[in-house]
């Protein structure tokens, strides 16, 4: 029988390859913002498990909720590393030194 | 996905992994999300992810040059998060998973409608901000990426609330035979 902690897990995996993926690839934004969506996935799934588990809409309500910060956030993250891109013709992490911080 | 050498693959792998998820929910039920999920993610904000990656001419080999580097220290993290989150998501022995029918003994309800009489009552105004927040994400990208050309022949509406009919317009009675002077 496949109980939420089945689900739980998996999205532990999932989480837990989206934050291995942001240590691995330190130097590409792309991939960084590409392990934020997997990050943010996982953490529907538990929502949508706890929501069925529970037999509770709210937390599919909120997991469309961060679905939708989720793609505004690709949108903004994208648009920054095209006109980044188009700045200095590179998108390494450390080519990003204009602030000096 | 995060181990692609080419990150067209990479984006490929990351479509593969929200149609598992979109599966997963639908397996819990959840419809509107899964679909919302095939929708959302791999319509667009995948397909965003694409076209960023192509159309941007990066030189990826260099940018992997700190891979091996980080990879034991790396995995080493990951192996020991992803321990103590699945002992905590075990620790207590959870039942099967419920249906919200099943739960509550209400009459058999679509998921959609379900979804959609919380979303337009209780979170009415959080479902508003959430328009707000995409209307904010749209209006910023377009404009973070906005390129004037100098080219372009854009209208000058100062110019053309300025002109009066007095400066465009001519009388003229020209005699037969001859032009127009102007």
């Amino acid at each position: 029988m496949i109980g939420l902690s089945h689900y739980l897990t998996v999205a532990a995996i999932l989480f837990t390859i989206g934050v291995l993926g942001i240590f691995l690839n330190r130097r590409n934004i792309i991939l960084m913002l590409m392990a934020i969506e997997l990050i943010l996935l996982a953490v529907n799934i538990n929502l949508v498990a706890f929501s069925a588990y529970l037999g509770d809409i709210t937390g599919q309500v909120f997991a469309m909720f961060v679905l939708t910060v989720a793609a505004a956030e690709a949108a903004i993250g994208l648009a920054i590393l095209v006109i980044f891109f188009r700045r200095k013709g590179s998108i390494a992490v450390d080519d990003a030194n204009r602030m000096q911080g | 996905m995060i181990f692609a050498r080419n990150p067209v693959h990479s984006v490929l792998w990351l479509i593969l992994a929200f149609f598992n998820a979109a599966g997963l929910m639908l397996l819990l039920g959840a419809e509107f999300i899964a679909m919302l999920l095939v929708i959302v993610y791999v319509g667009a904000v995948a397909v965003l992810f694409l076209f960023v990656v192509m159309m941007l001419d990066v030189d990826f080999a260099r940018l992997r040059s700190g891979f091996t580097r980080n990879l034991p220290f790396g995995l080493m993290i990951a192996l020991v998060l992803l321990a103590e989150i699945v002992i905590a998501a075990n620790a207590h022995q959870a039942g099967p998973i419920l249906t919200a029918p099943a739960a509550t003994g209400a009459p058999v309800q679509p998921n959609i409608v379900a979804v959609g009489e919380a979303l337009y009552t209780r979170f009415l105004f959080p479902f508003e901000l959430a328009g707000l927040i995409l209307l904010v994400a749209m209006i910023g990208a377009i404009v973070l990426t906005h390129r004037s050309r100098g080219d372009s022949r854009g209208q000058n509406i100062s110019k053309q609330i300025a002109r009066r009919p007095e400066d465009a317009v001519k009388n003229m009675n020209p005699e037969v035979g001859e032009g127009v002077k102007l």
